[in-house]
């Protein structure tokens, strides 16, 4: 058996996982300071990618980085391709699972007592070190459940990853186009075997989930 | 500079503030200097005495104008200065600590200490040791408030704001934590500014009161001074005083309380030109009539209406407190009753009894001692 989309659907979701981190907090930590007005727009535009059918997505990322698409012809003159190659995925799978890192962040951040953060302001402490140190381990649960959500949701990814990439197998192939493809050239054992794999790895996230969520029970209930 | 040698230039030692801020419903406008020494800020919720305090700390922005810490210019609209939080060397207590949960006591000093042997020293002197380890959510309320003011102090601040520290605990553990906070804060050598809705807190922690209303700072005393003789309405009824009345100036020098029905002498000292609005007095401050002469002894012969000060009680309601009893009364016979009106007495139980008692089938009869007037301009 070819475990290669296996080892490429975890890459993928892996290093989207990384981006979609610090993209999602960087911008759930800069939405709560913005107006309300300006705040509101943002956090549409934001959470749209969470609304839409992942095809219309796939859509749009192809308008956008399509190999006739200006941005796609300026991406291609640094060798950068997203169309048809396997990081092509890491952008889709992004763009997915962005919208519930930065939801689960923004909540964790908007239920900080900023008066923490001003009280390590008066004691002369910089604002990086009151964002990691304080703010960040005060918000860990939250963030640490957005970013389990979000490797969930990217190792899951079809519809945009289908339309960005497609299906190569050893190239492009993940877990769930496999599926697909095998289902259709009537590879029933050779589907039912990857839907195993896929059940398997869900079920080890969603238990993370409940971990960390019954643990941010109990440690609230502490306080 | 250090502390010590602030200490010896005595005279440098004040905070000056001079700040406006449009918050929505109002403008904070504040301006007041304070040497060593505590100057409580005393006003209801939301009157933006929080606010002032976050701005002289540099959390938040005021719209215009000027503070000084120490000859040091921490903000000045005008000249472009705004000094962050961080090295305007201010101490700032906050109403819940807010330590840092994920911190043991030791990081938590550790964060205004910066020193490894001085945090050891903060948690001696604060009494610490032992709790080294303890995560804040397993500390007592008193502890809690030993490791933010060791945090605080080990900053060695230039002035520490206190922001209503004990509105959330019950009345035990506020008069130990009042005791505490103020024999740690005897050995700091600098401006305090103390914020509190309470005016028995403010009274019995503070040098020097301010009182604000709206924004503004309506009356500025030394707290004796102040519940004494309040300038201002909004004083007057902060600093707790429960009679007060619209005035009316009569021809003869006296007044007339609108609100109570009744006359009030004048005050005597020089102050003939001054138009006094409001007069007012404490509950506890009225002195029962108990003699047995007549009113025309009293008055020389005069009617009745000439009676300045006196106050012919009808009785609302008795409300029995712990040790004390308060009457709701109004003047008997008031035609046009306003939220005034209705004037309280507070007097030991026993000693209402007992005036009950002589009064029994006659009208009970209250003076109000003329040095016990609060006369208010505005």
């Amino acid at each position: 058996m070819d475990w290669y989309p296996l080892w490429n659907s975890l890459r993928i979701a892996g290093i989207s996982c990384v981006i979609v981190f610090f993209t999602g907090i960087f911008f759930a930590y800069y939405a709560a300071k913005l107006p309300r007005a300006v705040k509101g727009i943002l956090d549409v535009v934001l959470t749209l990618p969470m609304v839409l059918p992942p095809t219309v997505c796939g859509y749009c990322l192809l308008l956008l980085f399509g190999r006739k698409r200006p941005l796609g012809v300026f991406l291609l003159r640094f060798g950068i391709k997203f169309v048809m190659t396997w990081y092509g995925g890491i952008l889709a799978a992004a763009v997915v699972a962005f919208p519930l890192m930065y939801r689960t962040a923004r909540g964790a951040f908007e239920s900080f007592d900023e008066n923490l953060s001003h009280a390590g302001k008066t004691l002369g402490l910089s604002n990086t070190y009151i964002f990691w140190k304080i703010r960040m381990p005060a918000c860990k649960q939250g963030i640490l459940a957005g970013t389990v959500l979000a490797f969930a949701r990217a190792l899951g990814e079809y519809g945009a990853t289908s339309m960005l990439i497609g299906y190569t197998p050893g190239k492009t192939a993940t877990i769930s186009t496999t599926v697909y493809q095998l289902w259709r050239t009537n590879d029933e054992s050779g589907a039912f075997t990857w839907v195993l794999v896929n059940l398997a790895i869900s079920t080890v996230v969603l238990l993370a989930v409940n971990m960390l969520e019954s643990r941010q029970k109990n440690s609230s209930g502490r306080r | 500079m250090t502390r010590e040698g602030l200490a010896e230039q005595g005279k440098h030692m004040n905070l000056r503030v001079k700040i406006k801020k449009n918050l929505g419903d109002f403008v904070l406008d504040v301006a007041f200097e304070t040497g060593e020494g505590v100057l409580g800020l005393l006003g209801a919720s939301g009157c933006g005495k929080s606010m002032t305090l976050k701005c002289i700390a540099g959390i938040e922005k005021p719209d215009e104008g000027r503070i000084v810490l120490n000859d040091r210019v921490l903000f000045d609209s005008g000249a472009g200065i705004n000094v962050p939080p961080q090295k305007r060397g201010v101490g700032y207590l906050f109403q819940d600590y807010a330590l840092f949960p994920n911190m043991t006591v030791t990081r938590n000093i550790m964060c205004g200490a910066r020193d490894r042997e001085k945090t050891a020293e903060y948690i001696r002197r604060f009494d610490l040791v032992g709790k080294e380890k303890l995560y804040p959510a397993q500390l007592s309320g008193g502890q809690k408030q030993r490791v933010a003011l060791a945090r605080m102090l080990a900053a060695e601040p230039e002035v520490i704001l206190l922001d209503e520290p004990f509105t959330a605990l019950d009345n035990f553990l506020k008069a130990r934590m009042e005791r505490e906070l103020m024999s740690m804060l005897d050995e700091f050598k600098g401006p305090v500014v103390f914020v509190s809705h309470d005016r028995n807190e403010s009274y019995r922690l503070t040098d020097t009161i301010a009182v604000m209303e709206n924004g503004r700072i309506v009356d500025i005393s030394e707290k004796h001074e102040l519940f004494r003789a309040p300038k201002t309405l909004a004083a007057t009824l902060l600093t707790g005083c429960k009679n007060v009345t619209r005035l009316e100036r009569l021809e003869n020098g006296g007044y007339l309380a609108k609100d109570w029905g009744i006359r009030l002498k004048a005050p005597k000292c020089g102050t003939d030109m001054i138009a006094y609005q409001y007069a007012g007095f404490r509950a506890h401050y009225l002195v029962p009539e108990t003699g047995q002469r007549s009113l025309d002894d009293m008055t020389g012969g005069q009617s009745e209406e000439a009676v300045e000060n006196f106050l012919t009680c009808d009785i609302l309601r008795e409300v029995e407190d712990t040790f004390s009893i308060v009457i709701q009364f109004y003047q008997k016979g008031l035609e046009e009753r306003t939220e005034y009106s209705l004037l309280t007495y507070e007097t030991e139980k026993e000693e209402w009894m007992k005036l009950k008692k002589q009064c029994e089938g006659r009208e009970i009869r209250l003076r109000i001692p003329e040095d016990a007037v609060i006369w208010m301009e505005s």
